[in-house]
């Protein structure tokens, strides 16, 4: 039922590269671990790797919808660097993983910065349907994915929490088309987390709660790209919306709490170059600015990477075909 | 193609449905209290001694009508009625209030004061508004409940309701009106039966002199105040515990009785102890003038002090001599080894905190949008009261010589901050950060030290067998603001040794009240 790489071959989008991957979402407050949100496929019995380290900081924040600074915070950075690796067990069925660890600082004020190892995310990507459609490719691809923290981190010290301490779940359906080296990727994940623990044993949100749980409300994301994509260039613009389902806006001159209503839409540029010949290892990197938001940072985010295949295959194939030369289109 | 297609679709819809319906829902600790069933009614409490009331007929109850009038037995109708078309809400109702007018309406202010804790946003120029009682609801709105304001409110609140109950017991065993299900046999009730008379009614008491006290101290928010209290009202009748008389005579004596204490409230000196610009600069030049480096706000722009005059506001436990008799000595002077050493302990203790002490320094933070340390140990106590099944005067009682305690202790704490001035650890040493917000005040004594001595004495008089406990907690609470980098070790031990102090004179009190 799956395809074998040499059947695969014969598709038309093929591959064969590094996971062009974590659209990072270190635009809140917190540095949101990385997430699945392209079109690409590992091949059968890949394993792609890499760290990645991201910058991300903000001055200007949104106190509800009010957009203000903080000469007590002055500009608030997070610093994540992280692991990530792919692994396909079939041409059509990918794992992800990725963890990272992230530290906060704030440039003014007293207030002390975090640091620690966060959230654990794992994705199974599928793409049940990969086939010609007019002039290009259509595929569709279902994400299910899962986090949690590996670390009994801090969540209730915003904006310096490394994280919000919640367990996710969440579920993604992307479309994607290509045409030539033209594509475009739409994905829609509904993402739900679990309640927090709280060190506390009270808080108020729009009332008084006393017990040290919260409820964290879920979050729709929606995410655009589009751009150039090559077997060893990807170039893309990348639009993303991140809504939280519920939640409560910060009152004037509060602090943050893990379940404001926390929104963010956020355009970035995101780049892979594929360095060697056989495609063992590239390059990735871009930049993300969060235009709009709603109890987040308006955070300016660098981020870059490296990523090297180690090929399981290649012992058994020697003989017979060997790494094919990844084709687009 | 097609058939996959809509397969996808369906199967990533299908776990959203399911992960979006897995249930949240929480339960707050208090939501499911048992109803409160007193083992004893403490049927004497109309002989205990007020706190304001020179006694307990200072405000006049008309005798209620018999039960055998029409009127009452269109009383005693309106219940049945009440419960012939009952709702799942009105159950609901029944139940909150059930278990304790005291408790509820003590966390109804605890809400009210975690709403109202946030200091003011700046203006324009720099220089910081101050919320106003005559127009609550303009920004920034009134009150600005801080830690001061807070003990205060809570003191205010517990002791009126307190004097209202002792008056409350009184009429009851000098009218000696049965309660409603105790004149008709018929009636349902939908709460633990007691012997108690029940005119006037304690619960009314309760809502009447909690309204008036909140009308004071939380003007703006009368909206929501004002529903709770048809609620809770409401929730006695349909309960079968009162009757409407019983109700109105309740509520009107509890908002005579809460008249005395505004009156107290509007002339103990609170009103002026945000100070002004010419009291910042005396506090920071006699500070100079000691040859000590005084308190700096450390926040931008610079904010005034909070509440400098706050320690001349008037006690209750005390009187105003013994309120400065029980400040402490000063500080280890600002240049001398002394502080150099807790500063530099302070600086090591932050540098790189474990998780157990951030989980400290959180637990007893209680800052920016909470209750407050008073309203926390509020909690504290409710808890263990909730467990005791104490009567409502007893509640009242047993809350009312916490909060005054509490108000007392911040009254002594507020009162030596601005005697010595004195600067924050991270005013000292820049390199120290903070893993709680800073509180814009000086820093000797602590102030959760003083609140938390002062609470733990008097807790562990009322409930001896926890006596440990609260004392190991105010320990904890006491070193929570030196893990948390905003106090040094003499600003926390001198403010529990301050705050048990404080917390005597509420034991002494105990000991004389005719409850004990």
């Amino acid at each position: 039922m799956f395809n074998l790489p040499h059947q695969q071959g014969e598709m038309k989008r093929k591959i064969q590269t590094c996971i062009n991957i974590c659209v990072l979402m270190a635009i809140s407050y917190n540095a949101k671990a990385q997430t699945d949100m392209d079109a690409i496929m590992m091949e059968k019995k890949q394993l792609c790797l890499g760290p990645m380290y991201s910058y991300s900081s903000w001055k200007n924040y949104w106190e509800g919808m009010l957009k203000r600074n903080n000469a007590n915070l002055g500009t608030v950075s997070t610093q994540m660097f992280s692991v990530m690796g792919a692994y396909g067990i079939t041409g059509k069925l990918n794992v992800l993983v990725g963890a990272p660890y992230v530290k906060t600082k704030a440039s003014a004020g007293t207030l002390h910065g975090m640091q620690g190892v966060q959230d654990l995310s794992l994705f199974v990507k599928w793409m049940p349907i990969e086939k010609d459609l007019g002039p290009g490719t259509f595929s569709l691809y279902t994400i299910g994915g899962v986090s949690f923290p590996l670390t009994n981190y801090v969540a209730d010290f915003l904006p310096m929490s490394i994280g919000i301490h919640s367990k996710t779940a969440s579920a993604r359906l992307m479309l994607d088309y290509q045409v030539g080296n033209i594509f475009t990727t739409v994905s829609g994940t509904y993402v739900f987390r679990d309640n927090i623990t709280l060190d506390r044993t009270a808080y108020y949100t729009t009332a008084s709660h006393l017990t040290d749980e919260v409820e964290i409300p879920n979050a729709s994301n929606f995410n655009f790209r589009g751009g150039y994509r090559s077997s060893k260039l990807i170039a893309e613009a990348v639009l993303n919306i991140w809504t939280t389902l519920g939640g409560f806006d910060m009152t004037r001159n509060n602090m943050p709490f893990p379940s404001n209503k926390m929104n963010a839409t956020t355009l970035g540029f995101n780049g892979k170059y594929v360095v060697t010949k056989n495609h063992a290892l590239s390059l990735v990197g871009g930049a993300i600015k969060t235009i709009a938001g709603r109890n987040m940072g308006e955070a300016t985010t660098f981020y870059g990477g490296i990523f090297y295949i180690i090929d399981f295959n290649k012992k058994a194939k020697k003989a017979s075909t060997k790494t094919e030369p990844a084709k687009t289109n | 193609m097609k058939k996959i297609f809509f397969l996808s679709i369906t199967a990533v819809t299908g776990v959203m449905i399911i992960i979006s319906s897995c249930s949240k829902d929480i339960v707050g600790r208090t939501d499911n209290v048992a109803a409160l069933h007193p083992a004893n009614m403490d049927i004497n409490a109309g002989s205990w001694k007020p706190v304001l009331l020179a006694a307990p007929t200072d405000v006049v109850v008309a005798a209620p009508i018999a039960t055998n009038s029409p009127d009452y037995i269109a009383q005693i109708n309106e219940i049945k009625s009440f419960q012939a078309n009952i709702t799942e809400d009105e159950k609901q109702i029944v139940k909150y209030w059930s278990a304790g007018a005291v408790l509820r309406w003590n966390e109804i202010l605890r809400e009210l004061v975690a709403k109202h804790n946030l200091a003011p946003y700046q203006n324009a120029d720099g220089t910081y508004p101050f919320p106003s009682a005559t127009n609550p609801l303009a920004y920034p709105q009134f009150p600005f409940a801080n830690p001061p304001y807070a003990a205060r409110a809570y003191a205010y609140v517990s002791a009126a309701q307190y004097d209202a109950l002792v008056s409350v017991w009184y009429y009851k065993t000098s009218f000696n009106r049965k309660a409603p299900y105790n004149v008709d046999s018929s009636l349902q009730v939908l709460v633990p039966k007691s012997d108690l008379p029940s005119y006037p009614s304690e619960d009314a008491v309760v809502e009447g002199v909690s309204v008036e006290m909140l009308k004071l101290l939380f003007p703006g928010d009368q909206d929501y105040i004002q529903v709770k209290a048809e609620e809770h009202k409401r929730a006695r009748i349909i309960a079968g515990a009162n009757v409407r008389s019983d109700i109105e005579a309740g509520e009107a004596l509890g908002r005579a009785v809460a008249q005395k204490f505004v009156t107290r409230a509007r002339g103990d000196r609170a009103g002026i102890a945000a100070g002004n610009q010419a009291v910042w600069t005396k506090l920071e030049e006699d500070c100079k003038a000691r040859g000590e480096t005084p308190w700096v706000s450390q926040e931008s722009p610079k904010r005034p002090c909070m509440l400098p005059l706050f320690g001349k506001v008037k006690t209750f436990l005390f009187d105003s001599l013994t309120a400065v008799s029980l400040r402490p000595g000063p500080p280890p002077s600002t240049s001398s080894q002394q502080m150099k050493d807790e500063t530099e302990e302070i600086y090591q203790l932050v540098k790189s905190p474990t998780r157990e002490q951030i989980r400290i320094v959180h637990f007893w933070a209680d800052g920016v949008a909470t209750y407050t340390p008073p309203g926390h140990w509020d909690a504290i106590a409710a808890e263990d009261f909730i467990s005791k099944n104490f009567s409502e005067v007893r509640w009242a009682r047993n809350m009312a010589l916490l909060n005054m305690s509490l108000m007392d202790a911040v009254i002594v704490c507020w009162d030596t901050k601005y005697t010595y001035f004195n600067p924050r650890p991270s005013q000292m040493d820049p390199r120290i950060k903070t893993m709680t917000g800073l509180p814009n005040f000086p820093s000797y004594i602590s102030g959760h030290s003083t609140f938390s001595g002062a609470a733990a004495a008097i807790l562990g008089h009322i409930i001896p067998e926890r006596a440990g406990d609260y004392e190991a907690m105010a320990k904890e609470a006491s070193i929570s603001r030196m893990y948390g980098g905003i106090h040094y070790r003499s600003d926390c031990e001198k403010g529990l040794v301050v705050g048990k102090n404080v917390g005597g004179y509420a034991i002494e009190r105990a000991k004389t009240d005719g409850a004990e």
